[in-house]
């Protein structure tokens, strides 16, 4: 009786044991996916792929020290001043303890010798993903982030002349460039349009600090929610380079209940509402 | 002031790593800088936390040498040295819990002894074996981005945000919840820092026949139970869950407790107490 009753004890503890294991894991695992989503965070420079980059990064915030801490940072009278890099706390809504900045508040300076890279231990900031051909670190290879312009807000758009994010860009006339376009409504002034091109762009955020509108009409966001992909459907059919590009692309076969029938039964067939 | 000293030693510890890595941060100070996740010694020793550095790689991120070298670093010293003298001499949540022992105390919060039924001392391991299984499977660091302890440095370092809810709720929690219940039961670092050290070298050591039986050095240990020789063996205290923070020396009068460098020849490993289920 006394070793039947234990054993269904031990069967109960057991039992227990693995449920509450089981439903800690599932709530554990819930609340990391969840806060594993922000995705419109902007990280440091050479940062891997916000995937990767949340897996890797170590919390330390080296980074951050670094980025305050550079000599550059200071005010004429010595004072230091807020450094780029913030480390996300409570309630920012970003992972907790991951380096991010947000240009309108400090936006990257893109220092030359780029002092948050190397101190990173984990591997999270890649530096080979940002040295030139010569080994040496190189800012302009950052991809932080892609500015892109509201035009409907951005007052050259409206005609009236402003170039104040052509003139921040630290890689001027060549990340943004100005387009001239007549403008027909005065006929006799120009636009002066800023174009925002993604294989200089940085990320670096300094237009958007620049920017003059309440809001700010040209931003930066992730790469990842600032491209989009044309993909193997269309090539350009001019440029060798391209053609290339496609060199791999897979034929799709699409099965559904039309592909049964020859495609010109069911485009003589009567539409079916 | 005499039994203080361990305690006023390891606020002195805590305070001046927290001063260190603040003043890094706020200063550019390279005698410590980072944080418990990764750190910088000097400027150029990497050091790592072995638990972070774990579910890093369970997540399925090969990391930076720096970071495999400093969790080597801290791992080897610990195993060696210090046991799990990280809990109650770095950790910084170690002051916000011993806080609400304390207050337990004195508020006589303690008079009833209550069972926790799922809530046991080995609980904390299961919790660890979980952040890394958790970490595999979300690919991410699971226990980081929760845990009070670095939420509490960066919040000295950085700046608190809403994390202080964080740090209060550990507060309440050990104060009106369950008696050394972070520390003790729950926190996976602590039980990785256990497992780490269950071997170390520096223990303290009971001498029975100096005890007078007081038990004034169970009142004050956070995990009592490793205390199972008071007045009965002149043995060292060489349970894992031990956290080195030499309270019980403290408040004891009768120099029967003192730290010493633990022997493996003797037969003071003789109950073999290295399973962390005890309790």
């Amino acid at each position: 009786m006394a070793t039947s009753n234990n054993r269904r004890k031990f069967m109960a503890t057991t039992f227990q044991s693995v449920g509450l294991t089981a439903l800690g894991g599932l709530l554990w695992s819930g609340y990391s996916d969840e806060v594993k989503a922000s995705p419109l965070v902007l990280r440091p420079p050479a940062a891997l792929p916000e995937d990767d980059f949340l897996k890797a990064c170590i919390k330390c915030g080296l980074c951050a020290e670094a980025c305050v801490n550079r000599e550059s940072n200071q005010n004429r009278d010595g004072s230091q001043r807020k450094g780029t890099l913030q480390m996300a706390k409570g309630g920012d809504h970003r992972m907790i303890g991951t380096p991010f900045f947000v240009p309108t508040d400090v936006p990257c300076y893109m220092c030359d010798d780029v002092p948050c890279v190397p101190v990173c231990p984990s591997g999270a900031l890649d530096m080979p993903s940002i040295l030139n051909e010569k080994k040496e670190l190189d800012i302009n290879k950052a991809k932080m982030g892609l500015a892109v312009v509201h035009k409907e807000s951005c007052i050259a758009f409206w005609g009236i002349q402003c170039d104040a994010c052509y003139r921040a860009c630290p890689i001027m006339d060549e990340a943004i460039t100005l387009e001239y376009q007549k403008n027909e409504r005065t006929g006799k002034h120009a636009f002066l349009l800023p174009v925002v091109h993604s294989d200089i762009c940085t990320g670096c955020g300094l237009c958007e600090q620049a920017c003059v509108t309440e809001k700010p009409a040209i931003f930066v966001l992730p790469i990842e929610q600032a491209t989009g992909v044309a993909g193997d459907h269309y090539v350009k059919g001019w440029d060798k380079k391209d053609q290339q590009r496609v060199q791999n692309a897979n034929e799709i076969h699409t099965k559904n209940e039309r592909s049964k029938q020859d495609a010109s039964e069911y485009l003589n067939m009567e539409v079916e509402y | 002031m005499s039994n203080m000293k361990y305690l006023l030693l390891r606020r002195v510890t805590q305070m001046t790593l927290l001063v260190l890595y603040f003043g890094a941060n706020a200063y550019g100070w390279h005698i410590l800088e980072g944080t418990f996740g990764a750190s910088r010694l000097f400027g150029f020793i990497p050091l790592a936390d072995p638990y972070t550095t774990v579910q890093v790689l369970a997540s399925g991120f090969v990391l930076g040498a720096d970071v495999l070298l400093g969790a080597l670093l801290i791992t080897v010293f610990y195993m060696i040295v210090g046991g799990r003298a990280f809990c109650s001499w770095v950790c910084p949540i170690n002051m916000v819990t011993d806080l609400a022992n304390w207050l337990r105390r004195k508020l006589k919060l303690d008079k009833e002894e209550v069972n926790y039924r799922f809530l046991k001392r080995r609980t904390r391991y299961w919790i660890m074996v979980l952040g890394i299984v958790v970490s595999a499977v979300v690919g991410v660091a699971a226990f980081e981005v929760l845990s009070p302890i670095t939420i509490m440095q960066r919040g000295i370092v950085f700046g608190f945000g809403a994390g202080i809810a964080v740090i209060i709720a550990i507060f309440l929690f050990d104060l009106f919840g369950v008696k050394n219940g972070w520390c003790g039961h729950l926190c996976p670092l602590g039980a990785a820092y256990s497992v780490i050290g269950s071997k170390s070298l520096i223990r303290v050591k009971h001498t029975h026949e100096n005890c007078t039986n007081c038990m004034e050095c169970k009142v004050v240990c956070p995990e009592n139970q490793v205390l199972h020789m008071i007045n009965k063996s002149s043995i060292a205290v060489t349970d894992g869950d031990c956290t080195n923070c030499g309270r019980c020396i403290d408040v004891c009068n009768d120099n029967a407790l003192e730290f010493g460098v633990r022997s493996f020849m003797k037969q003071e490993t003789r109950s073999g107490d290295f399973s962390h289920t005890s309790k």
